[in-house]
């Protein structure tokens, strides 16, 4: 550890927009050793990948960089375009968030690594391949002799992330920056993927600067934590320092408002309700997309059977592709079942028209996984919450107005914003629109088509806290679909989990989380990195020895 | 009802906003769209000229409405013939201009405000009747045009299937026949009906290309969540068509249909000069154009007037387009004026 690999000091970066200057990261001061891993940290906006684009001197032509930037003891700001093209690849290597737009979809990934490696070193294409393969062995993709002459969208979402990985360290380079490489890969994938990038760290002996949102990741692999916000760095230490003993306010809100595994206590359901007849009712449901020309018919569900009551939140977990919108969509008959039973507020919609489907849409409410695309960009705010009311000939002009009033308030948003269009409110803001909408009826039951995972994790722990109140107050019964398994533990009474359209095992939230029967969720959970260094090592460790 | 009556937690910042709250009444889209309109100063200074132009020419010459006759302000007809004016013009040339807007003793329009044509017609006479022949074609093609396209590209795009296969191949064939053969048939047949009817059917063959454009928003847009959203909400089917799509697709049918009333101007003056549209007597602006290219060396009066007022009334169409557009799309954001920009910046850099 003589002289670090990278050293930040008195980094600013700054955008031109519009005639000023606007800062973007400011006098950011970091060292990185050899072996070592550095995690950034922040919400979205707090410049974390503006400082890894300054590093790789990526930015956009409207940023002015000052400070300095040494990467084993060599000057990166203001190098000329040769040093630099030489320097990026070999000296320092990037990961992308999404592997699908990293990677140029019209060529093999062996091309793509054969091509970093033929850059940077004197190499024959039969040596240059024998190594693509070799590095393609290393990152875990099966069959490597194949795997080499695939196209990108021929392997999965993880392979994908190997394959960019594969090429990121075709030339062993000193310094790898990653720049939230789990956050579109499923919990199961993204262990691996962390387990990949830990080994290669103490085989290679490079540093690694992470960079992501989720505490969870950064318990998992980081040795030192910089917390950013606005362009400022707010606290800087080891792991150990920030987990446990944060001093920055900041800091201890971000903590607190990452949702942990367990730790909430059991919300208990009123005695009376087991008795009731159940809001929704699947039972032995199969839902197909149709086949399409040469696409042959796809089962997305299969056999699916779950009761919801009235006033219980059900979690529907699982991972993507594993048919759990599907479910959702089609419990509000937005998609037709092929067989079985459905049933919805003890009406059987299974072979409704849409004209039937009226009488159901005012017991029941939807909130969508993006509240950009799910709220009309050219429709203002307070007729996008109207509407349902309108629609339903429940309320109309003085008093329409009223209750759109009302639901604004209910979801904490000031009556102003009732003229405003979507793309003027903030993610969070968003979403609460959408509550507002979806609850404009006061429905029985409500979907929610994982609400929050566009959102910043002290927006969430916000979001998730209204949504919660609003539920007590109003006693909808919710399928609350999520990803996130901490999310759903802070919300569910029950909690079912999906593999490949299966439902895989149903149960209390304890008796799921704490004593899961099948091995599909024992892995699921065992996946997902809590946020808290020392736990997150022997839960590592135990999944590990499990294998 | 009651459920809802629950306040927010009221901090002290919307404890201040709350005030302002009570002057923002809700506002429905309609009503933010024409607001943004009116606010929108090339539009509205737009609509302001063609408005006035519309007058003007259709009040210089006078005009029947049913049955009931308008007589006009103008002292001549297109059917006048008076002699030539000699003075003031040079020799080679009579029947020059006397439109004279320098302050001077000719000030003012005189006899012959833009001239008189080869035969001693007024020229002035010529181009109103013109323009209103123009005006008339332009605004009946667009609307026939703008409203079938927009109709059945809509339709088809959202209910895709064999309703889509079906319209879509009407489409092709209606792509595949050139506009000009179908107009010219139309006009040797029915010339005699009048510029109205002529410019009906050309409306009802020229509506392809925006019904493709409209087919490709609809295909689009309808994947998206907000119409599930809407529809989940009770919408029917002609609500979110009209209602949630139209309005986002709404850029793309202005734009062809400005083009389309811009190149509906050429098309009559094709036609006109083939002798399939406007028939003698009765001109149109292109007609006039056509007529007189020869003249642009000689008597270049001939061809600038009603050049003139093509590129005037398009260039309205256009901008007046425009500020609908703009007023439809919430992303384009009023000007802020410099010193509130100042202001803001500051406020932003601050933070």
């Amino acid at each position: 550890m003589s002289t670090p690999v990278l050293k930040v000091s008195d980094l600013t970066v700054e955008f031109w927009v519009d005639g000023t200057w606007y800062p973007a990261a400011v006098n950011v001061d970091f060292e990185l050793s050899a072996g070592q891993t550095l995690a950034i940290v922040g919400e979205s906006g707090s410049g974390k990948s503006t400082v890894a684009l300054a590093i790789m001197s990526l930015l956009a032509s409207n940023a002015r960089v000052t400070g300095s930037v040494k990467v084993k003891d060599q000057e990166v700001l203001g190098a000329a375009t040769t040093m630099l093209q030489k320097y990026r690849g070999k000296e320092v290597a990037y990961i992308f968030q999404e592997p699908m737009t990293a990677l140029n979809p019209v060529y093999t990934i062996g091309f793509q690594i054969i091509e970093t490696l033929r850059n940077h070193f004197d190499m024959s294409p039969h040596e240059a391949r024998i190594r693509a393969i070799e590095l393609i062995t290393m990152v875990e993709i099966p069959y490597p002799e194949r795997s080499v002459d695939k196209y990108p969208h021929q392997l999965s979402g993880g392979q994908r992330q190997r394959a960019m990985i594969a090429q990121a360290l075709a030339c062993d380079p000193a310094l790898l920056i990653a720049d939230e490489p789990t956050t579109a890969l499923d919990v199961t994938v993204q262990a691996e993927i962390l387990d990949l990038m830990r080994g290669l760290r103490t085989r290679l002996n490079s540093g690694i600067l992470l960079i992501t949102h989720d505490m969870g990741v950064v318990a998992d692999m980081a040795d030192n934590i910089m917390v950013m916000q606005n362009g400022n760095t707010v606290e800087q230490g080891t792991s150990d320092q920030i987990f446990n003993r944060p001093t920055h306010p900041y800091t201890q809100q971000l903590l607190a408002s990452v949702p942990k595994l367990g730790s909430t206590k059991m919300r208990l359901l009123e005695p009376t309700q087991a008795a009731k007849q159940p809001v929704l009712k699947l039972s032995n449901v199969t839902i197909e997309y149709p086949k399409h020309g040469r696409i042959p018919a796809f089962v997305a569900v299969e056999d699916f059977t779950l009761e919801i009551y009235p006033g219980e939140i059900v979690g529907l977990v699982g991972e993507s592709g594993s048919g759990k919108t599907t479910v959702g969509r089609a419990s509000i008959g937005l998609l037709p079942i092929k067989s079985g039973r459905l049933e919805v507020v003890g009406q059987d919609i299974s072979g409704a028209s849409q004209k039937d489907l009226r009488t159901i849409r005012q017991s029941t409410g939807i909130v969508f996984q993006d509240p950009a695309s799910s709220l009309n960009p050219r429709l203002p705010i307070g007729e996008s919450i109207g509407e349902p009311l309108f629609l339903a000939k429940i309320a109309k002009d003085k008093e329409l107005d009223k209750r759109v009033e009302d639901l604004l308030a209910s979801v904490e948003l000031p009556r102003s914003y009732r003229n405003r269009y979507p793309h003027e409110l903030s993610g969070g803001q968003r979403q609460r629109v959408g509550i507002a909408r979806a609850l404009a009826l006061t429905p029985q039951i409500l979907i929610a088509d994982e609400p929050t995972s566009a959102l910043d994790v002290s927006v969430q722990a916000r979001f998730l806290e209204l949504l919660q109140e609003l539920q007590e107050q109003l006693k909808f019964a919710c399928l609350f679909i999520s990803h996130d398994l901490g999310v759903v533990d802070i919300l569910a009474h029950r909690i079912a989990v999906m593999q490949n359209g299966k439902l895989v095992e149903v149960g209390a939230r304890d008796e799921i989380l704490k004593h899961p029967k099948d091995p599909y969720t024992q892995r699921l959970i065992g996946a997902v990195p809590v946020p808290d260094p020392a736990e997150q090592k022997l839960r590592r460790e135990a999944r590990l020895a499990a294998k | 009802m009651s459920i809802f009556s629950r306040k927010a937690k009221v901090s002290q910042e919307q404890a201040d906003t709350d005030i302002f709250n009570k002057e923002t009444e809700g506002l429905s889209q309609g009503q933010i769209v024409r607001k943004r309109f009116f606010r929108h100063r090339g539009a509205m200074v737009s609509l302001l000229v063609l408005f006035s132009l519309v007058i003007f020419v259709f009040s210089t010459l006078g005009f029947k409405i049913f049955g009931i006759g308008f007589r006009g302000w103008w002292k001549y007809q297109i059917t006048d013939i008076p002699s030539l004016r000699t003075d003031g013009c040079s020799v080679e040339l009579p029947g020059c201009p006397t439109l004279d807007l320098l302050p001077g003793k000719n000030f003012g329009l005189g006899d012959h405000p833009f001239g008189q044509d080869d035969l001693g017609r007024d020229y002035f006479a010529l181009v109103m009747r013109g323009a209103e022949r123009s005006i008339e074609v332009t605004v009946v093609i667009g609307l026939v045009a703008g409203f079938m396209g927009t109709v059945i590209g809509a339709i088809a795009g959202f209910y895709r299937g064999w309703v889509d296969a079906i319209l879509m191949r009407l489409n092709d064939f209606i792509i595949t026949i050139p506009t000009i053969i179908i107009a010219a048939v139309i006009g040797f047949h029915f010339g005699n009906k009048g510029v109205l009817f002529l410019a009906i059917f050309i409306g009802l063959f020229i509506w392809g290309g925006l019904s493709r454009l409209v087919r490709g928003e609809f295909l689009t847009l309808r994947e998206r969540e907000f119409v599930d959203a809407a529809r989940v909400a009770g919408a029917s089917n002609r609500r979110i068509i009209f209602k949630h799509i139209l309005p986002n697709a709404i850029g793309v049918i202005i734009v062809s249909i400005t083009l389309l009333m811009s190149s509906a101007i050429l098309l009559e003056a094709a036609l006109s000069y083939l002798g399939f549209g406007v028939v003698a007597p009765d001109v149109s602006l292109g007609l006039l154009i056509s007529q007189y290219q020869d003249s642009f060396m000689t008597r270049p009066w001939l061809f600038w007037y009603p050049g003139l007022l093509i590129i005037l009334i398009a260039l309205c169409i256009n901008f007046i387009g425009d500020g609908m557009r703009d007023a439809f799309d919430p992303r384009q954001r009023r000007r802020i004026s410099r010193k509130d920009r100042a202001a803001e910046r500051h406020q932003v850099v601050k933070k």
